[in-house]
């Protein structure tokens, strides 16, 4: 679309002659707003630059007409003050003109907007559901469902002292573990709702952004046009880690993406069967601190102290120690209305079975117990 | 060291803000103390707060017990009067903005939140994914049934009975004013014993109906939205009862001691404008919280 | 008893004087903006490079949260009522305050609203974390304890508030000298009355919206919880009910002060007086209409998203007029360039920026892309620092001698506007660039393509931090002596406040003046 290129151009321009020093050192660096890969994106952008340059160019006038006036209108040069202080014809004008330009703004506005709000038919749904602090996907359509964190490279680099480079870690805080695929130039219609606080589900170049609210549930939309990877954040605030539960969609063909769901399928078949497997303690150890440190160590901390007054220790947790069956409880069915959550849909029975004794057996925590997948009732 | 300047009364340095500023600060500090932090939780130790109310109590009389001194020895002429007089119509009006945050709680749920949770505008999906079933009829705590099945407060009850009794007290501090005006001591006197009665009474029916409600209809703050909104609003205008009451009291306590004349009174008028903004809002809660259900 | 002080610290604390008590709001706003300035350095810092580096996350929200809730509740907003105190009277010709007595009390609140706020960073569970708008059910249901503590502060800050918006109004309606009707009142008490009409109106549904979630944290309604039919969106409508008028209760008063400034240094009288005036009603008016457009991708229905976009652009119009009409009054003058001026002007032109991408935003397809990004944050930055904290400067400048009866440093002046003035703009351009790139806000660690600008932004608010020491020093040399300040202060100046002596004198306008 060549008009979206010289918008860019010329965006790039204005941005330049705003920004005066910094621009030109930065100028390989994304200055304007981010170009989207779909067609609907594409008009946003362009709205965008329209609002822009208006704005810009009244900007630039004002400024002009200002700055003439500093210059020549100075004591210093002997201007002698005159004597007017109004006039309803100028005072009119410049009521009118600014109202002119608003409708003019208005008008293309309102038809993005419209088509913006208008998700009906789809080709395909996804329910996205926000929670402390991780995305759950479920396709309406076909059943895969999959819970999608901030991937380990990303979580290991980010905590405070790692003493990695992040400029070393690929995508960094843009990864995720299980990302989303869908069919490229279908039309995809996001569901987002929240689990405990309010999330906002949002890819910069999908032109999405729509909050996930508890209780509720939002329609957005889109249909890619491009295949690639397309990544974003979570945009409110949703607590500690709302800067680390990244989006990551993939889009690709139509062959690729139902070789996908079919392996989705597979695999969920294949947790659900490993649930009558018995594990050796040093093997449910392993995975369970795998398991606690991707799903748990955001609000019970990696050494198991928690965050007092937000969010209690496992070292010498009553829970922890005490009875199993209050244990399991606590983990599958969380503790409704606080931030504990239910981790019954989360984890599978195998990896729940080996958090828990982990839990149990760490942090100096030595109840000896060992829970197997079998135990977790679902 | 007070100035009288241009006539307008400017008063003395003065200790009674600083009072209040330490008693406001104990109450609320000693009451954020002792809450539970959660809805199932306990009310921890009071005491804090109990030293702060008493602070704020022992400071409004002491600080209003002055301004009535400088009242009565006529230090305040008519421009202070009219400085009293914006402040207390502004001060209504932030009032009634007040209430506006909570009436508009009501009119959201009843006409947005609710039906949405229903199924009702863009929200096909939020009925049909996470509310299946839930219909949306208004009283209504919920589609999760918060605080389990209740039944609702009938308006021709004791609600009647109260809009009747608020609206006979508006009329008997009119004619108290009257009275008033008339320089009729009885008149005033019996007006305003009369509307502190009829407050009392509304409060002391306002209470029996909580007690009902509780009770016998499982009607509580915790029944979801209804209850929420219900409780808030009616709560808050008892409690505004309450302090016109109050204020209308030290009226007739200073009335029976001779105070006011009969085109200075502006501490009455104060009081029954206060009287008449608590009638109005209760109309509207008759309205919108019992009637229209 | 022309002129007697009282002495010691009871002068302060049972002050009934507006002039005492304009000091102590002014202070008490500088100390704040130190506070809540100190806490930008911390989000600076972290923000410096990519990782994490200073704070850990939770920390970082706090630091977030109370930068805000300072800035606006604890410096913006007591600077303005502060100039209010000093300057009303005096310039309506009015012995003192309507009410001197509750003058007091408003004040006096603040300090220990501002130590029940700060108090929360010491309790278990850390201070709030929820952004200084606390969104249910993060605020709610997902708050530490100390978020009880957070609401009763609210409660006094408002309370303050309201009292103190009682009596500017009383002052101002009541209080003028004779002759001085209305449409001759100077623009900054105009501003100012229309001001504290906007604060009596949305600061008790600031309370009603704190009353709630107090009740749903400890006594179990449901105003934001759908399980029990309520919504948390709720929240956000009561919240912005109050929240968007609140912004403009800061940057009103500062178009006061700049309509005062400007005239005086082009030495031309104030174009579009009346213009002035109802553009200031109507942005007032607008401002209750518009509040949803914080709230574009919650999901509204497009009924309403079309009509809060019309409602918020509609703002431009009057806003428009102002900059004209300063414009117009710098044109043909006989300009000089005091210190200031030089903020005035740089509030016109900075501000200006801001406006025009608040327009941007108020388009909302284009909003859902920019919403919650550090665009947001440029555009309010721009509206809020080098808006209102450059007029709050620049009318500190102005009226300082006649408060000190000395001349500040006008080299200092000068040094203190341009490092301001540059460093400003390289703390917050860039942050519109990150923003529109993807960055979100309230994030303590971001992707590495934003390190550059965020470097840079970081540089700049450390060198607009450290400028601002220079400030502090400017206003304690002026306090403790200098050049003698004559009473018209400038060249001819228009307004009461120059006619009496400087220092402006213990009592003022004992008897009315008489305006002609
Ligand atoms: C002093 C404070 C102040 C002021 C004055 C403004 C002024 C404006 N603001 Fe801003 N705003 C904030 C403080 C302020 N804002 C804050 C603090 C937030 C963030 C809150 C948070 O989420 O934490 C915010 C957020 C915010 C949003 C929400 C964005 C989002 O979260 O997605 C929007 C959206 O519409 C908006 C719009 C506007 C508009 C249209 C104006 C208008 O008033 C601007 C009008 C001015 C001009 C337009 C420029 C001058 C005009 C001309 C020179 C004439 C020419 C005009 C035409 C071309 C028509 N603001
Ligand atoms: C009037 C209001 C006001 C003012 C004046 C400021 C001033 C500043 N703000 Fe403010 N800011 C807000 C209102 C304001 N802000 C609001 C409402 C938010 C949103 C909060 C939220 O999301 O909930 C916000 C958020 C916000 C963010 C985004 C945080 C995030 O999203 O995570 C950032 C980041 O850069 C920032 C930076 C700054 C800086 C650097 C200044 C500087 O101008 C400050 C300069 C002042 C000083 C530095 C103090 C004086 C100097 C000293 C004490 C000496 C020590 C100095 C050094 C060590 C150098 N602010
Ligand atoms: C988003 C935050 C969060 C995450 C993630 C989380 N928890 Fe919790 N957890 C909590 C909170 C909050 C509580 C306290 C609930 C209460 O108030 O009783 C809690 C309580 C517990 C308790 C009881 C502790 C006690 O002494 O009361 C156990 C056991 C527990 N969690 C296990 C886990 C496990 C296992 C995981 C991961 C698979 C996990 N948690 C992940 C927030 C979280
Ligand atoms: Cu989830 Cu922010
Ligand atoms: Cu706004």
């Amino acid at each position: 679309m060549p008009a979206s290129k010289i918008t860019k151009k010329l965006s790039s321009l204005i941005c330049m002659a705003l920004v005066l020093i910094p621009g030109l050192a930065f100028a390989d660096y994304e200055l304007n707003l981010t170009e989207s890969v779909t067609a609907l994106g594409k008009e946003i952008y362009d709205l965008h630059m329209l609002v822009l340059i208006i704005c810009t160019v009244v900007c630039v006038a004002v400024f002009a007409v200002i700055i003439y006036s500093l210059i020549n209108h100075r004591k210093s040069k002997g201007a002698k003050p005159a004597t007017f202080h109004e006039s309803a014809t100028v005072e009119f004008i410049w009521t009118v003109i600014p109202f002119i330009i608003l409708v003019i703004i208005a008008v293309p506005a309102t038809k993005v907007l419209l088509k913006i709000e208008d998700a009906s038919n789809p080709d395909l749904t996804i329910k996205a559901t926000g929670w402390q602090w991780k995305w759950e996907y479920e396709y309406l359509d076909n059943g895969v469902h999959f819970f999608s964190n901030l991937d380990k490279a990303s979580n290991d680099a980010r905590q405070l002292g790692s003493k990695t480079d992040p400029r070393t870690v690929p995508n960094y805080l843009l990864d995720v573990d299980n990302p989303i695929v869908v069919p490229v130039n279908k039309k995809v219609r996001i569901l987002t709702t929240a689990n405990d606080v309010i999330h906002a589900w949002w890819v910069p170049e999908l032109a999405v952004k729509r909050d996930a609210i508890p209780g509720f549930i939002n329609e957005s939309w889109f249909k890619a046009e491009k295949t690639g990877v397309y990544r974003g954040q979570c945009a409110e605030l949703c607590g500690k880690d709302h800067g680390f539960m990244p989006i990551v969609v993939n889009v690709v063909s139509d062959s690729e993406y139902n070789d996908w769901v079919a392996s989705q399928k597979k695999a969920m078949a294949a947790a659900k069967a490993s649930a009558g497997k018995t594990w050796s303690k040093a093997d449910l150890m392993k995975r369970g601190e795998e398991v606690y440190n991707a799903s748990c160590a955001a609000c019970h901390q990696a050494n198991g102290q928690g965050i007092p007054g937000v969010f209690p220790g496992i070292a010498g947790s009553k829970v922890a120690t005490g009875p199993v069956e209050g244990h399991i409880d606590i983990v599958i069915n969380g503790k409704p209305g606080t931030a504990m959550q239910a981790f019954g849909t989360q984890l599978s029975p195998a990896d729940s079975a080996a958090v828990i004794t982990f839990q149990r057996n760490a942090f100096g925590n030595n109840t000896g117990d060992v829970v197997q997948p079998s135990q977790i009732s679902r | 060291m007070s100035t009288q300047s241009g006539g307008y009364y400017l008063p003395a340095p003065s200790h009674w803000p600083i009072v209040g500023s330490i008693g406001l600060f104990i109450m609320l500090f000693g009451f954020a103390s002792a809450l539970p932090g959660t809805s199932d939780g306990e009310m921890g130790n009071m005491t804090m707060m109990y030293i702060g109310m008493a602070i704020v109590a022992f400071m409004l009389f002491g600080w209003f017990g002055q301004v009535i001194g400088e009242s009565e020895s006529g230090k305040y002429n008519a421009q202070v009067d009219t400085s009293f007089r914006m402040s207390m119509v502004w001060f209504i009006f932030s009032e009634v903005m007040f209430f506006a945050a909570f009436f508009g709680a009501l009119f959201y749920a009843r006409q947005l939140s609710v039906p949405w949770l229903s199924g009702e505008g863009n929200n096909a999906m939020t009925n049909a994914l996470l509310w299946k079933g839930y219909a949306g009829d208004w009283p209504t705590n919920g589609p999760a049934s918060v605080g389990g099945k209740f039944e609702i407060m009938s308006a021709y009850g004791i609600p009647l009975w109260n809009t009747i009794i608020l609206l006979t007290s508006g009329l008997t501090v009119t004619w108290a004013h009257w009275g008033l005006k008339k320089d009729n001591r009885g008149q005033l006197i019996m007006g305003l014993f009369l509307t502190v009665a009829l407050g009392a009474v509304f409060v002391a029916l306002q209470a029996y109906e909580y007690i009902h409600a509780y009770n016998d209809l499982n009607l509580k703050l915790t029944s979801g939205i209804y209850g929420s909104t219900f409780f808030m609003l009616t709560g808050f205008h008892g409690l505004h009862v309450t302090i016109g009451a109050i204020m209308l009291l030290v009226m007739l306590f200073r009335s029976m001691k001779g105070h006011f004349t009969a085109k200075n009174h502006f501490a009455f008028e104060a009081a029954a404008w206060y009287w008449h903004f608590v009638d109005v809002v209760w109309l509207g809660l008759f309205i919108f919280v019992y009637w229209l259900v | 008893m022309s002129d007697h002080k009282p002495s010691g610290i009871t002068r302060w604390i049972f002050t009934t004087n507006h002039k005492d008590i304009g000091t102590l709001y002014l202070w008490f706003a500088f100390i704040m903006f130190f506070v809540g300035g100190s806490m930008a350095m911390v989000i600076r810092a972290e923000l410096l490079q990519p990782g994490m580096q200073v704070v850990d996350p939770l920390f970082f929200n706090s630091m977030t949260t109370m930068h805000g809730l300072i800035m606006v509740f604890g410096a913006v907003m007591p600077a303005m009522v502060g100039f209010a105190n000093w300057m009303v009277p005096m310039m309506i010709g009015a012995p003192d305050m309507a009410l001197p007595r509750m003058n007091n009390w408003s004040f006096w609140i603040l300090p220990f609203a501002g130590t029940m706020l700060v108090s929360t960073l010491f309790m278990e569970g850390g201070g709030p974390a929820f952004g200084w708008t606390f969104y249910a059910p993060l605020s709610t249901t997902f708050a530490p304890q100390s978020t009880d503590f957070f609401i009763f502060a609210v409660h006094l800050l408002g309370f303050s508030s309201i009292m103190g918006a009682i009596n500017i109004i009383a002052t101002i309606l009541n209080m003028r000298a004779p002759g001085m009707t209305l449409m001759k009142m100077p623009l900054f008490v105009w501003t100012w009355l229309i001001t504290a009409f906007l604060l009596i109106a949305v600061m008790p549904v600031l309370a009603g919206a704190v009353t709630m979630m107090l009740t749903d944290r400890n006594f179990g309604t449901s105003f934001f919880d759908a399980a029990g039919g309520g919504d948390p969106v709720l929240f956000q409508h009561v919240f912005w009910f109050f929240g968007h008028p609140e912004v403009y209760i800061m940057i009103l008063p500062s178009f006061g002060i700049v309509s005062q400034i400007i005239p005086t240094f082009a030495r031309k009288q104030l174009f579009g007086y009346a213009s002035m005036v109802y553009a200031t009603a109507a942005i007032a008016f607008l401002s209750f209409i518009v509040w949803a457009h914080h709230m574009f991708t919650v999901g509204m229905p497009v009924a309403g998203e079309l009509y809060f976009t019309y409602a918020t652009v509609m703002i431009a119009v009057p806003t428009a007029v102002k900059v004209f009409n300063w414009t117009a009054t710098m044109w043909k003058g006989s300009m000089t360039f005091e210190t200031p001026m030089l903020w005035a002007v740089g509030f016109v032109f900075l501000f200006t920026v801001g406006g025009f991408t608040g327009l941007m935003m108020g388009v909302a397809p284009a909003d859902f892309q920019y919403h919650d990004t550090y665009f947001i944050v440029a555009h309010f930055h721009y509206v809020l620092v080098p808006g209102a904290v450059f007029a709050i400067i620049g009318g500190i400048y102005y009226w300082i001698p006649k408060w000190t009866g000395n001349m500040y440093d006008e080299k200092l002046g000068k040094l203190h506007f341009w490092l301001s003035a540059i460093s400003v703009n390289i703390l917050f351009f860039p942050q519109h660039f990150i923003g529109l790139a993807g960055m979100p806000r309230r994030i303590p660690d971001y992707a590495v393509q934003f390190s550059e600008f965020n470097f840079m932004s970081s540089i700049g608010g450390f060198v607009f931090g450290a400028t601002q020491l220079l400030f502090l020093y400017i206003v304690i040399k002026c306090i403790r002596g200098g050049e003698k300040a004559t009473d018209q202060v400038w060249d001819n100046p228009e307004g009461l406040e120059w006619t009496i002596p400087s220092p402006a004198p213990y009592h003022t306008f004992e008897t009315a003046p008489q305006i002609k």
